[in-house]
């Protein structure tokens, strides 16, 4: 199983996640985030002081899934939440050594 | 037949009775009511500065600057009836400083006291002119926002308010008053409210300090519709502040109201349309400090000027204050909240205006400004100005150089990280 983490613009979650369960995807968690890469912070004048707003507002999904299911997860989350410019975001994929559902204590991919 | 003659003769003494009563001040209803109303409404300003103010400030900080505003509503109550309406109000032969014959409200009654407002009991005027003292210091809470020390902010507003507000009070509205005897028209307080209070937040920015991180790291309004809420509620309870201070219920009031609300809406619109043009972006901060700036213009000159002066000083103050708070990035102090930028330039601007627009035609007791043929008047209104400035600069200046010296001002580096909310008061804004 892995686990992937994607950092995409918040306004791009909702046809992330309508596509991702087009797809077959049954679950995924999603916070709150922010920060920066290369699209950095810039500074703003409001009444006359000026404001560094170092940290973009982001979205962070975490999805779990089968070995043979990330290539088409990421396949969705790139097409759906790229915009083409700085600020579009991250995926990380990590590996998963265990998954269990809390209501039937399921493990492995029977869980996901 | 004799008993219609007696009752002749009853009404005849009943008559004459009344009519020797006619020359002791009488109270009337309508003013008294519009009294009432006024002073309720100039009291919510004061919560209303608390919100405007709060929303403007990170979220740590948003409870210890409200709170600075809502507490003026105790300490300066007691100062006020303790000694502040005495000293300020009661009639002097010096001109400076009133007498003590008020201390404690003792002779302060029910009855109208002709001196001030021969239609109103005394203690409605007393109480009107409270909420003024109220509100004064509370405003200098913008230049020194999130970073001063609670315990020194009350003995602060404890001595400024005896040693800045209540002279100043008296000097152009007591009996006495030499400012007032000069012929200055300040009708409201724009010399002492806004000029005093931008003035000495001046000399309290200066003296505290930027805050940390105030070069690399400062943070926008953490809510934007508290302060927009706030505005709103000082844009009403400003028709109290201006229009109450015609102390009577009727064509001055009115003429007062509309002046007032004028000159609130054209700063309004005058701000943003200068943000626009300069920034690019017409913003709701921007809106809200214009209708700010337009109220504080308008204060001195609203029972004095008609409504096209009143449109044309919003207009003005509008301009005139966006470029005001810039004089903070250029000179280098950090007026948080723009005390001195919106009160001190506003409520310099509104006095000079009001040397310019006055006219005797809107209220008999003031006088013609320069655009009504009496140059004289602008140049009263100029040393009035540069008095009220001097004063309370100088005044704030020492009065905070010694309380740092014996309490400290500033919050430590911890506290002023941590916030003022859990600092100073140990509680959060929002558990939600």
């Amino acid at each position: 199983m892995k686990k992937i983490e994607a950092v995409i613009r918040p306004h791009k979650l909702d046809e992330v996640r309508t596509d991702l369960l087009e797809a077959g995807f049954r679950g995924l968690t999603v916070l709150e985030a922010k920060g920066f890469g290369r699209q950095k912070g810039h500074t703003e004048i409001y009444r006359g002081s000026e404001y560094s707003i170092n940290f973009r507002p982001k979205v962070l999904i975490v999805l779990v899934c089968a070995d043979n299911q990330v290539e088409k997860a990421i396949e969705v989350i790139v097409r759906r939440a790229r915009t083409g410019d700085t600020g579009d975001g991250k995926i990380f994929v990590t590996s998963v050594e265990e998954a269990i559902r809390v209501r039937t204590s399921e493990s492995g991919e029977e869980a996901l | 037949m004799r008993r219609l003659r007696a009752l002749v003769l009853l009404m005849v003494a009943g008559i004459s009775f009344a009519a020797a009563q006619d020359s002791a001040p009488k109270i009337d209803t309508g003013d008294t009511t519009w009294m009432l109303v006024s002073t309720a409404f100039v009291m919510l300003m004061t919560p209303g500065l608390a919100l405007f103010y709060g929303g403007m400030v990170r979220k740590k900080n948003v409870l210890g600057t409200i709170m600075q505003s809502f507490i003026a509503l105790g300490v300066i109550t007691v100062v006020w009836v303790l000694w502040g309406y005495s000293l300020a109000f009661s009639p002097s032969s010096n001109g400076f400083i009133g007498g003590l014959e008020w201390l404690g409200l003792q002779g302060v009654g029910l009855t109208p006291n002709p001196d001030y407002a021969g239609t109103i009991p005394h203690q409605l005027f007393m109480l009107f002119q409270m909420m003024f003292a109220i509100i004064t210091p509370a405003l200098i809470t913008g230049a020194v926002a999130e970073r001063m020390k609670f315990s020194a902010y009350l003995v602060f507003l404890v001595l400024w308010s005896t040693l800045v507000y209540v002279p100043l009070a008296h000097w152009v509205w007591g009996v006495g008053g030499w400012i007032r005897n000069l012929g200055a028209l300040d009708f409201a307080g724009g010399l002492v409210v806004h000029v005093s209070s931008g003035v000495s937040a001046l000399a309290a920015a200066l003296i505290l300090g930027k805050r940390k991180g105030y070069d690399t790291e400062l943070s926008p309004p953490h809510n934007m519709t508290m302060t927009v809420l706030g505005a709103a509620l000082l844009w009403f309870g400003w028709f109290g502040f201006n229009a109450g201070s015609a102390v009577a219920s009727g064509a001055l009031a009115v003429s007062a109201f509309v002046a007032t609300h004028i000159a609130s809406a054209t700063a309004t619109l005058s701000w943003i349309i200068v943000e626009w043009i300069h920034r690019g972006k017409p913003t709701v901060l921007g809106a809200a400090s214009g209708a700010v700036a337009g109220l504080v213009a308008i204060t001195p000159a609203s029972g004095f000027v008609g409504p096209i002066p009143a449109l044309v000083i919003g207009l003005c103050a509008g301009g005139v204050c966006y470029y005001g708070i810039r004089l903070k990035s250029k000179m280098r102090y950090d007026d948080s909240l723009d005390a001195v930028g919106v009160h001190g330039v506003g409520g310099t601007f509104g006095t000079l205006a009001t040397g310019l627009f006055a006219s005797k035609a809107i209220n008999a007791a003031g006088a013609d400004g320069l655009f009504f043929g009496n140059p004289g008047l602008l140049l009263t209104q100029i040393e009035s100005a540069l008095v009220a400035i001097v004063y309370a600069f100088i005044v704030s200046w020492i009065l905070l150089k010694v309380l740092d010296k014996v309490i400290g001002l500033r919050l430590n580096d911890e506290h002023e990280l941590e916030g003022l909310d859990q600092s100073q008061h140990g509680e959060t804004g929002y558990v939600m």
